[in-house]
């Protein structure tokens, strides 16, 4: 990562207009609209760390989001802390338990780990559906008390966007060091051949128990987040398998191992929802429509749309990352 | 402790029929080394399947297997050759991803046609008590189905000229093509062959429990648990390692509440993930 490549300027500039564009049209919409986009690249940019760059694929990459909304949520509310400083200990606790998990769960390797992933958030779900403490399989519902702090709930919105794109920036910018570090190096050697790179002396298991914790860190703050502005939280929502998948689907079409493209398929894939939600004809094909997607992406554009954009124009590989 | 006994022969009788449902997955798996993620949206279009020939045409369940097996074996055709042929031999990403996505294909439309609302299938059998206790004479009937079901696939995987093709190619795919074996026919075949017995598989539970949409994710995990416990590539494993799956849900099934198994039984998938993977994969790399 470097502030003379023209990239950094060019994620600057993205984040700037993410964080001004609500501010300054003062759209209420609008902010509703990009909040939903913002964590959509938060999830994809993270689940790209452990798919783009490790070519690991983890199908259950929602649980951090669910499992960090709920001890966030535990932070705030069963605790009384401020709720800023709640999603932080999320992420810090979600980071910790993933790290331990990865050193296991890790020693799988390819399809295996997949299957795992699944495992895990399907477990995750099933205990928080039976925990009492945090009432189960119903849920969460916050008083409107918690809001006091921020100044009510007609404040709540901007402060949660606010922090939603200092997330977002957060992400970008470890994707961004991550690619052009020596520990990203590593990941990449794993990713062409595992058993190669730890001849030549990258420590895979670490690694990849390390990628799969750092994984987790921002989505689980992300998760606290969503889930005080809603304040609402349940196991169905929170850790919900489609929006796993959904989150592939968006790396896949905006182009796996990229930094751009997951901002790309972030919002290409949302556009285009938002359009199959609310159109009459389509929004019950709104599954297969997605699938379709995913399917033609696979077969015929592994590399998503910045595959395809660097193989038209080869001197964006340069400027574009 | 009879009661005990009740449950883990309950959970034999179960178990095999899920043990006949994870048998598709491990012939595909073992044969081409593509994990099918569609196994699940087949099981479901198997119950769908028997639920449409009972209701439509009243004929009796267990004859529709019949033409409910027949219509998986075409559906997996489709499937291999819409997405898994370009897949043969590329990571494991790309056809665990294009799995997914037919996957999801299949679970919209089947949400689209039948809305996630649950069906049964109405099968009066008589049962056999036992001590106080009654075994259902579906599970009894649909557990013998399923060991018949898997002695049929043992015999053409061993008999046949064409089940002997298809284990030379699992075991080699190179050289079966050079021994004169027409490997991406042969493919397609095991792959139907998977997606028949998962639509069989589907069709009998189908008959013991209400069923939906959606159900085809959890018979799917179980099935991958019972593909570990059973060794993978091995069909036939795969059924002892329904019923082992299923004395373990009716041995634990009596001692906490229900809610509680799915959390057990998804730590026991990754732990045994976990502690069998090196075995695994030491098989994996000879290859």
């Amino acid at each position: 990562m470097s502030i003379r490549k023209p990239f950094f300027w060019l994620l600057l500039v993205m984040i700037g207009f993410f964080a001004l564009a609500p501010r300054v049209t003062g759209d209420f919409m609008l902010l509703q609209d990009l909040s939903v986009v913002v964590v959509s690249i938060i999830l994809v940019s993270n689940l790209n760390l452990m798919i783009g760059y490790t070519g690991y694929v983890n199908f259950g990459n929602i649980v951090f989001f669910g499992l960090g909304g709920y001890i966030g949520i535990n932070g705030l509310y069963y605790w009384g802390w401020n709720p800023f400083l709640s999603a932080l200990f999320a992420g810090a606790v979600v980071g910790l338990l993933t790290l331990l998990l990865g050193l296991g769960v890790l020693r799988l390797r390819g399809p295996f780990f997949a299957l795992a992933t699944i495992g895990v958030l399907e477990a995750t779900k099933a205990f928080v559906s039976n925990f009492e403490p945090w009432q189960g399989a119903e849920g969460i519902n916050l008083p409107f008390s918690v809001f006091d702090s921020v100044g009510g709930l007609a404040n709540v919105g901007w402060y949660v966007y606010a922090a939603l794109v200092g997330v977002m920036a957060a992400s970008l910018f470890l994707s961004y060091w991550v690619k052009t570090s020596k520990f990203g190096l590593g990941l990449f050697a794993i990713r062409e051949d595992e058993e190669a790179a730890q001849v030549l002396g990258v420590k895979a298991p670490l690694f990849k128990a390390l990628v799969y914790a750092m994984s987790g860190v921002l989505p689980a703050v992300t998760g606290t987040l969503v889930a005080y502005k809603e304040a609402v939280i349940d196991p169905e929502k929170a850790f919900d398998l489609h929006r796993s998948i959904e989150a592939i689907v968006m790396l896949m079409l905006g182009g796996q191992g990229t930094i751009a493209g997951p901002i790309l398929g972030a919002v290409a894939y949302e556009q285009l929802r938002s359009y199959l939600l609310t159109s009459e004809f389509f929004s019950h094909f709104h599954l297969i429509i997605a699938g379709g997607l995913l399917l033609l992406t696979v077969l015929f554009v592994p590399g998503g749309v910045m595959g395809w954009l660097y193989r038209q124009c080869p001197a964006l590989r340069s400027i574009l990352e | 402790m009879r009661g005990i006994i009740a449950s883990m022969f309950d959970g034999v009788l179960v178990g095999a029929v899920y043990g006949l449902a994870a048998i598709g997955l491990s012939l595909i798996w073992g044969v081409m080394d593509v994990i099918n993620l569609t196994h699940g949206a087949l099981i479901v279009s198997g119950m769908f399947g028997v639920y449409l020939l009972v209701a439509g045409l009243g004929i009796s369940p267990y004859l529709a297997l019949v033409p409910v097996a027949a219509a998986g074996f075409l559906i997996g055709l489709a499937i291999y050759w819409a997405s898994v042929h370009r897949m043969i031999g590329r990571p494991h990403l790309m056809s665990l991803l294009a799995t997914f996505a037919v996957n999801m294909v299949l679970i919209g439309l089947g949400t689209a046609i039948f809305s996630t609302s649950p069906f049964n299938v109405n099968v009066a059998l008589p049962g056999i008590t036992w001590g106080g206790y009654t075994f259902t004479g579906t599970k009894i009937v649909a557990a013998l189905a399923a060991v018949v079901i898997a002695g049929l696939l043992y015999a053409f995987l061993y008999r046949t000229r064409e089940g002997k093709a298809i284990r030379a190619v699992a075991s080699n795919r190179r050289a079966a093509e050079l021994m004169g074996i027409h490997s991406s026919r042969v493919l397609a075949v095991a792959f139907g062959l998977g997606a028949a017995i998962a639509a069989a598989g589907g069709a009998l539970i189908a008959t013991l429990f209400t069923f939906d949409v959606l159900r085809g994710s959890v018979y799917e995990l179980k099935s991958f648990v019972i593909c570990v416990l059973g060794g993978l590539g091995n069909p036939l494993g795969a059924l002892g390692g329904g019923i082992l799956l299923g004395v373990l849900e009716g041995g634990i099934a009596p001692f906490i509440s229900v809610s509680w198994i799915p959390v057990i039984e998804f730590a026991l998938f990754v732990v045994i993930l976990i502690r069998f993977s090196q075995g695994l994969f030491v098989r994996g790399r000879a290859k």
